[in-house]
């Protein structure tokens, strides 16, 4: 046989064929197959969730006021999931859009990763890490300069709305340091909590039993849109429309604008934008008129609702008087905008219902209220007799001071506290005022009283909250010395000098104060879930470290070893309950009318601690909003949803893909409505593009015709443009807070404003 | 080539005969080839695909299982159904927070992973790719399946299995069953469930039990035995 190419082609064409064949006989394709598909699943860029022993740790939620308890599922030591804890006194099991999606806080882009130093310019947001010892020295060091030229009064701090032992500390450390100048964010629960201060005499805060109420009046209170304790609501709202409830509730939801909770309720009164008061007014005085209010109580526990007779001798108009003649629906239903038949059925309803309560606080009552608003709806609750009741609004006596030692004061704090407040000339013409911190960015600009040398904020986000954030911004960058303890880069870390990251709600253990309104009272805390993911620090701690850093009476005012100390002392004879089941409810039965009152009286004309004769008689006020009425002739009111903002965190990035095209363009344009009837006298097409401009600012929007938002308004939601945050939050939309100014409170001098003059224009 | 002339085409046939014998010894060859390639495929292939691996830990399930008494010390349902299939040094330090004995295995694991607060990183016999969702409380609580039908006398052995790694899924040998043919009985046909003999399980696991495979088709086989359907629908272990 001749080897030729032929032979050889021939010879080993037969032994591939052979082979190919052999092979087909063996797993080897058939296997090899199956491996390279899964090979492809596995990728490494194909994200994989961790592996690990599966755990859950509880936890109480602070992203916003309230106080959830929440499970962390782990798998290994990461989380990867949070839901609410089954069986917890606030939210049983429920858990909202923002709580779900905490974990994006704590593993998002959003954190501070450590301690952080300015680099750039103010809010460039650029900065450089550094040590927590240096952080530390070089604030306390700074801050003893301050003290040492004998200009302690300078330094400022704002702690937010929360009032837990972080932000009582911060007080503390204020007080032992010698400045007057404390700025919290008054909420409507502080209005409330005024209110009762001065129509029961009693220093406490006000709840409501919506667990048991079978008539529910709210006064713009978003019931399902994040007010009070929002998944608590949630829940009761659910309850009331469960075909198996037995006791249905009935809600009535007064308010200008169609919102979720008023779309949800069973009757939706459209009153008037900011005079939610005046038609409580109106209905204190169908039940006065008919006879229809608690004789019982209002006879035997009230003053003041006859004529009566003050120190001089002379002759009072009574609270009944003074509404018989001045309040009737008809007289205020220019001012309301309601029918005076609707008044009258509503009130009657009410006055009717079994368990009926009234409540108030617009939207989530993170904004103070108008003190006559919350005192005509506390009148209301009054006249049904159901304070204290089951079902109705709840007069929860406040706990006092926390137990610590008392502050240490050397001369110089204790002249520095003689100074008078940043505020105080803003706040000279409100006999109640407390307090006002959308006065602080005007006293900063204009250096009055006296400049300011130093801000620490460890709450609340004031550049991005604050009316005219553009006047805060500027009036963070005039301060020398900006720390911020924020946890994220938010808005106001943007502007500081130091950042010393809080840890989160997850990392760290800390207490929760009862959410507000909230009927028992639930004191919360939350639980290290997981270890710091970052190198933050609890806020605690780095102040106390601060205080003992520099020396003296400001340290022997922060004796304690650490933050859980100070914490532990603080909760006294709940700390035993709040450690073991991370909770502590209020199980005290609720005091009876004698006992609440124990010889006072409910006052619904009361003296004002100032003093005065005559008593504070209930008027149908509804401020002002400043501005020129003709080239300004919309009212633009905010529109807030737990869906886009609760509580003094933005929304999570998760959040931010729920929001559809009818709030947030595509473009990242702020989506106004307004209703058909007015768009059209403005020539301004559904979905068309516009200029919104108000005495403040102005923003490019989009114009949604809209009819459930009354005409003349413009509706404009809360939670979009931020300059902090994440890319995936950050500039989108406008900010409301920016463009709208503050209106003060005729009494207390907080900002009541329910509202922002406008005008839109066709882009 | 030979010049070959177009008008003498007679001659071609004699050409022929020099290539006598070729096809019988392509056919011979072609019969190596094939013998090679199956040889290739059935025994080299599977040596060279998987890595054996021996696991961190030479765990004693059977010294355990003593102790403790039955899998569930160890191996238990949380209440929202999860299982503790592979327990974290959580579960191990509620008796090994020291070393509670004098076996080298043991005192390794605490010194490694107890005081140095690591987990162990076990080979899994039986993970899957994460697009499989596999519920032990569907299969054990509502199925009712003894833990022996899939995982043998598992619970017996002193000394843990090595590993076998397949190197291009990463996954165990376990999944595709450990003959490289895929063909396995059904794991109730499978000795396993023949160990249901109390007395039986007092012996260590016989050297020669194979694994039921874990591959889809065994699930599916499984699902319409044991549920009588003759069609699973896809959502049952693809969420």
């Amino acid at each position: 046989m001749k080897f030729d190419r032929r032979t050889f082609l021939t010879l080993g064409l037969g032994a591939v064929a052979g082979g190919a064949v052999g092979i087909n006989f063996t797993p080897v394709p058939w296997k090899l197959t199956d491996d390279v598909s899964i090979w492809t699943q596995n990728w490494p860029w194909t994200p994989v969730p961790q592996t690990g022993e599966t755990s859950y740790k509880q936890t109480t939620c602070t992203l916003c006021p309230g106080g959830c308890g929440v499970s962390v599922r782990k798998v290994g030591k990461r989380c990867v999931k949070i839901e609410g804890t089954e069986g917890h006194p606030v939210n049983n099991g429920g858990v909202c859009l923002l709580g779900n999606s905490g974990l994006q806080y704590l593993y998002g882009p959003d954190r501070v990763r450590g301690p952080m130093k300015r680099a750039g310019r103010r809010g460039e947001g650029r900065f450089i890490e550094i040590t927590w010892e240096e952080a530390i020295s070089e604030v306390a060091e700074k801050l003893a300069k301050i003290r040492a030229a004998g200009k302690p009064h300078t330094v400022a701090c704002m702690t937010g709305a929360q009032q837990d032992t972080v932000s009582a500390l911060f007080a503390r450390f204020l007080e032992a340091y010698g400045s007057p100048n404390l700025f919290k964010s008054p909420t409507a629960w502080d209005t409330q909590r005024l209110s009762a201060r001065l129509m029961c005499g009693l220093d406490a805060a006000v709840g409501y039993d919506l667990d048991n109420a079978d008539y529910i009046l709210s006064f713009g209170s978003g019931l399902i849109d994040g007010w009070g304790s929002p998944v608590h609501h949630l829940a009761n709202y659910g309850a009331w429309h469960d075909p198996d409830t037995k006791e249905k509730a009935y809600l009535v939801q007064a308010e200008p604008r169609l919102s979720l909770t008023a779309a949800k309720a069973d009757a939706w009164v459209a009153v008037n934008p900011g005079a939610e008061g005046p038609l409580a007014l109106a209905m204190v005085h169908v039940i006065i008129a008919d006879g229809l209010y608690d004789k019982n109580f209002v006879n035997s526990y009230t003053t003041r609702f006859e004529d009566w007779t003050d120190p001089d001798g002379r002759q009072q108009a009574g609270f009944k008087r003074t509404v018989l003649e001045n309040y009737s629906p008809d007289k205020l239903a220019k001012i309301t905008g309601v029918a005076p038949e609707r008044v009258r059925k509503i009130a009657r309803e009410f006055a009717r219902a079994r368990k009926p309560v009234a409540i108030c606080g617009t939207a989530q009552g993170d904004q103070a209220a108008a003190l006559y608003h919350v005192m005509a709806v506390q009148a209301l609750n009054a006249l049904a007799g159901n304070i204290n009741r089951p079902g109705g609004m709840q007069i929860l006596e406040a706990e006092g001071p926390f137990p610590w030692p008392d502050v240490q004061k050397d001369a110089k704090a204790e002249k520095g506290l003689e100074k008078p407040r940043l505020d105080a000339p803003a706040a000279k013409p409100y006999p109640l005022a407390d307090g006002l911190i959308h006065a602080f960015a005007g006293a900063v600009l204009a250096q009055k009283p006296y400049p300011v040398e130093a801000l620490l904020v460890a709450g609340g986000d004031p550049a991005y909250f604050l009316p005219r954030a553009s006047e805060a911004k500027k009036a963070l960058s005039a301060i020398p010395l900006v720390v911020s303890f924020s946890p994220v880069f938010n808005d106001t870390a943007m502007y500081a000098d130091y950042i010393l990251p809080d840890d989160l709600y997850l990392e760290s253990v800390r207490d929760v104060p009862s959410p507000p309104g909230l009927v028992p009272r639930v004191v919360g805390l939350t639980r290290a879930v997981t270890d710091p993911v970052y190198a933050s620090r609890p806020a605690g701690d780095s102040l106390i470290a601060i205080a003992k850093a520099m020396g003296g009476t400001v340290a022997g005012s922060f004796a304690w070893k650490n933050y859980q100390a100070a914490l532990k002392q603080a909760m006294g004879g709940k700390w035993r309950t709040l450690s073991s089941k991370g909770y502590w409810i209020d199980e005290s039965p609720a005091p009876s009318w004698t006992q609440l009152f124990g010889g006072k009286r409910f006052s619904f004309c009361p003296t004002p601690p100032a003093g005065g004769r005559t008593g504070m008689k209930p008027q149908p006020l509804v401020v002002d909003i400043p501005g020129d009425a003709k080239s300004m002739p919309l009212l633009a009111v905010p529109v807030k949803s737990m869906q886009l903002e609760n509580g003094q965190m933005a929304a999570t990035p998760f959040m931010m893909k729920t929001i559809p095209d009818t709030v947030l363009d595509k473009a990242d344009v702020l989506v106004v409505e307004v209703n058909p009837q007015t768009a059209g006298k403005l020539g301004i097409g559904n979905r068309k593009a516009a200029r919104l401009a108000t005495p403040f600012g102005e923003a490019d929007v989009l114009v949604v015709h809209n009819e459930g938002v009354m005409p003349g308004l413009v509706g404009l939601p809360c939670g979009f443009g931020h300059a902090g945050y994440s890319r995936f939050v950050r500039g989108k939309g406008a900010n409301y807070h920016a463009l709208s100014g503050a209106v003060a409170d005729p009494l207390t001098g907080h900002d009541v404003a329910w509202g922002v003059r406008a005008r839109l224009t066709q882009a | 080539m030979s010049q070959a002339d177009p008008n003498h085409k007679d001659h071609q046939p004699a050409a022929d005969n020099r290539y006598a014998g070729l096809l019988p010894l392509t056919l011979f060859l072609a019969c190596v080839a094939a013998y090679v390639s199956l040889l290739i495929g059935w025994e080299l292939f599977p040596r060279l695909l998987y890595a054996k691996h021996e696991q961190p830990i030479d765990f004693n399930h059977a010294l355990h299982v003593d102790q403790l008494g039955d899998c569930e010390g160890c191996h238990w349902f949380r209440e929202d159904g999860g299982f503790s299939g592979i327990p974290g040094n959580f579960t191990c330090t509620e008796c090994h927070m020291d070393a509670i004995g004098y076996d080298p295995e043991e005192i390794k694991f605490v010194e490694q992973y107890v005081y140095k607060d690591r987990e162990v990183d076990w080979y899994v016999y039986s993970r899957q790719p994460d697009c499989v969702f596999f519920s032990h409380a569907a299969h054990v609580l509502g199925g009712e399946i003894s833990c022996e039908t899939c995982h043998g006398d598992h619970g017996y052995s002193e000394h843990l299995r090595p590993y076998y790694e397949n190197r291009i899924t990463g996954y165990s040998r376990d999944i595709w069953g450990e003959k490289i043919s895929g063909i396995h009985q059904a794991p109730w046909e499978a000795d396993a469930v023949a160990h249901t003999d109390e007395e039986e399980y007092e012996q260590p696991a016989p050297a020669d039990f194979t694994m039921p495979s874990m591959k889809m088709d065994d699930c599916a086989a499984c699902h319409y035995q044991m549920k009588g359907v003759k069609r699973e629908g896809c959502f049952v272990c693809h969420k």
